[in-house]
């Protein structure tokens, strides 16, 4: 399933290159420019992270790096922000499920 | 009505509206901007100065009899709240900005919606133009629908088919 | 350490601006943005802006972001760096700037603090289920990045960012489901723009507030209720929207944290959208080394942020012995008072006087 907008009557959307990231163990197609989180939700993955003592899904939230509701684990660093964080070719990206330890 | 959701009563409309005889003409701009906001590009865009404003943050005065129906105040309203009318050779037409990836073509047939999105007739599309026709990312479409006569006041938007 | 003679946080509107006069004045430059990309959230907007023509209104927003960043771009006394976030602020004028795999420390005589604003929650049973989201979350995703999160969307907030971003779901192909609001009339969306949408068949429910989303990794269905005169659900007006994205534009909140951090006096003036730093109109705070422009200093628009920058950069070039023309100053605080004659201002100025008569207090 994909969520890029294929066409729209005022802006352009250049198509850039394709790179893969690794979600979960998963190869995801993302496109150099994303997001973590653009990436993720384009390839129709919202849930980013669990909530820590919960375990309530979260996503997205506010896109800009404001809120802390899209940490995850982002080449094994977590609580990094998935919305402000650009994707590169192999970068392993997983659900945080806890608060995180650095490595 | 205006200060419960924003959208003109057909009072507000009429309150200033182009006499018949001017209609007959042909298009011409008629504004429903009612707010004080301060803006004036429709001011900047008018080739023979029909458009005035006492000041920026009063709304504007089309001078019926020099506006010439050209349409560049309607493509330049960043609130998309400038239409033309016409009545020429007892044809009613209006003019809508329309941003939508969904532009019909002219001779199609589409529905004429009112201020509320509702189906009030069907209409021709008269003529579909780009403004200013420079790059996709700043141009607006106008597109022009011939729609019954007494429809005039109350077509304001469309939906393809 | 980078040694600049200003430093300005915030590559939207406001720090563009700021950045722009002050280098122009002959000040040396470094304008810190945490995205990789300047623009600020002037990116996500298609719309036409209102204001002047010769101030570029009637320009789509993201395209006049691409002009003040090719301006920005191409001023030799200025600086960028992007992909960093000012953190830390001590009162020697030393900065601390971290990347995510990297930090930089700054050493500014001025710092112009243009760090914007954040999107406010509200409270309904499962609040925190994925899709329920910021309005500028979604203008994000879609208008920068072309990723639509959701197909069918309710819209939380009837002021000027629930109904434009109604407008630019339609634009990107997206349904809407209604724009709900739970005051009696519109929240404060100028008429043209509520206007446009409902003309395009979206409903505008007034008096009408969100219950609950349920969903069991996502945001399934939405359920909103009437509110009664105490503001309380009405029993029996229940709807059940079937949307999967709940995109709240229910109010901004001005981002303080690094004014707190550098001792700068804050005031919570909700004309303002809440705490904010106390400011003059040049955008002097009580630090006189910071001053602060754009939505930072309290949520107006990006017409009176890009003023407010301007003159907060030439105010700072100013003070640092930089010749600047006097006149510069005030042919910008002209403008801003013809701007705010509207009485669509009158309330960001009721708060403006409050905030600066508390000072006197």
């Amino acid at each position: 399933m994909s969520r890029r907008i294929q066409e729209h009557p005022i802006l352009e959307f250049p198509r850039t290159k394709e790179i893969t990231i690794v979600f979960e163990g998963r190869e995801l197609v993302a496109h150099e420019g994303d997001t973590v989180a653009s990436a993720l939700i384009a390839n129709g993955i919202d849930v980013l992270r669990d909530s820590m003592s919960l375990h309530r899904p979260r996503g997205l939230f506010c896109a800009i790096g404001n809120c802390s509701s899209c940490l995850m684990v982002i080449n094994g660093v977590p609580n990094t922000r998935a919305c402000v964080t650009p994707v590169s070719q192999g970068m392993t990206v997983e659900r945080q499920r806890d608060k995180g330890m650095m490595p | 009505m205006l200060n419960v959701d924003g959208v003109p009563t057909l009072d507000d409309v009429m309150r200033n509206f182009p006499s018949e005889e001017r209609l007959i003409k042909g298009f011409v701009a008629v504004h429903e901007c009612y707010q004080d906001i301060p803006c004036n590009p429709c001011v900047e865009s008018c080739p023979v100065h029909a458009i005035s404003m006492e000041k920026l943050t009063t709304p504007p005065v089309i001078d019926f009899n020099k506006c010439t129906g050209c349409g560049n105040c309607v493509a330049s309203c960043p609130g998309l709240a400038i239409f033309l009318l016409s009545l020429k050779n007892g044809s009613a037409q209006v003019t809508i900005p329309y941003e939508m990836m969904d532009v019909p073509e002219k001779g199609e047939k589409v529905d004429g919606l009112d201020r509320y999105g509702r189906k009030v007739c069907e209409a021709d599309v008269a003529r579909v133009v780009k403004l200013p026709s420079l790059d996709k990312t700043s141009r607006t479409t106008l597109v022009t629908l011939e729609i019954p006569r007494e429809l005039l006041p109350v077509v304001r938007s469309f939906r393809r088919r | 350490m980078i040694f600049t003679d200003v430093m300005v946080i915030g590559g939207g509107p406001a720090g563009m601006n700021a950045a722009l006069t002050a280098a122009e004045s002959g000040a040396q430059v470094l304008l810190v943005d945490k995205f990789q990309k300047l623009g600020g959230q002037l990116v996500k907007q298609t719309h036409k802006f209102f204001g002047w023509a010769d101030r570029g209104a009637g320009t789509r927003g993201f395209n006049l972001a691409k002009q003040l960043a090719a301006q920005v771009n191409a001023h030799p006394n200025i600086k960028t760096l992007l992909g960093y976030e000012v953190i830390g602020g001590y009162p020697d004028q030393t900065y601390l700037a971290a990347s995510w795999e990297d930090h930089v420390k700054i050493s500014a005589k001025k710092a112009v603090i243009c760090t914007g604003a954040a999107e406010r929650m509200i409270l309904f049973e499962n609040n925190d289920l994925p899709g329920v989201m910021g309005a500028g979350a979604v203008q994000t995703l879609m208008n920068e990045y072309g990723v639509l999160p959701g197909e069918s969307f309710l819209i939380v907030g009837s002021g000027n960012v629930g109904v434009i971003l109604a407008y630019q779901l339609l634009q990107a192909g997206a349904h809407v489901d209604a724009v709900i609001d739970v005051l009696p009339k519109l929240g404060g969306a100028y008429w043209v723009h509520a206007a446009k949408v409902q003309r395009l068949g979206v409903p505008l429910l007034l008096r009408r507030t969100v219950l609950g989303v349920y969903g069991t990794e996502h945001v399934e269905e939405a359920v909103t209720a009437e509110v009664g005169e105490n503001m309380e659900p009405v029993a029996g007006t229940e709807m059940h929207h079937k949307v999967d994205v709940v995109a709240l534009a229910v109010g901004l909140m001005p981002l303080t944290d690094l004014f707190q951090m550098l001792q700068v006096r804050t005031e919570y003036i909700p004309e303002l959208g809440g705490f904010v730093p106390w400011h003059d109109e040049l955008g002097h705070t009580t630090n006189p080394n910071v001053y602060v422009a754009g939505d930072a200093g309290g949520i107006e628009e990006a017409t009176t942020a890009s003023l407010g920058g301007s003159i907060a950069g030439l105010v700072a070039a100013k003070e640092l012995g930089f010749p600047v023309d006097e006149n510069r100053i005030q042919e910008y605080l002209r403008a801003l008072s013809s701007f705010r004659e509207s009485s669509l201002s009158k309330k960001v100025l009721e708060g403006i006087e409050r905030m600066r008569g508390d000072s006197n207090a």
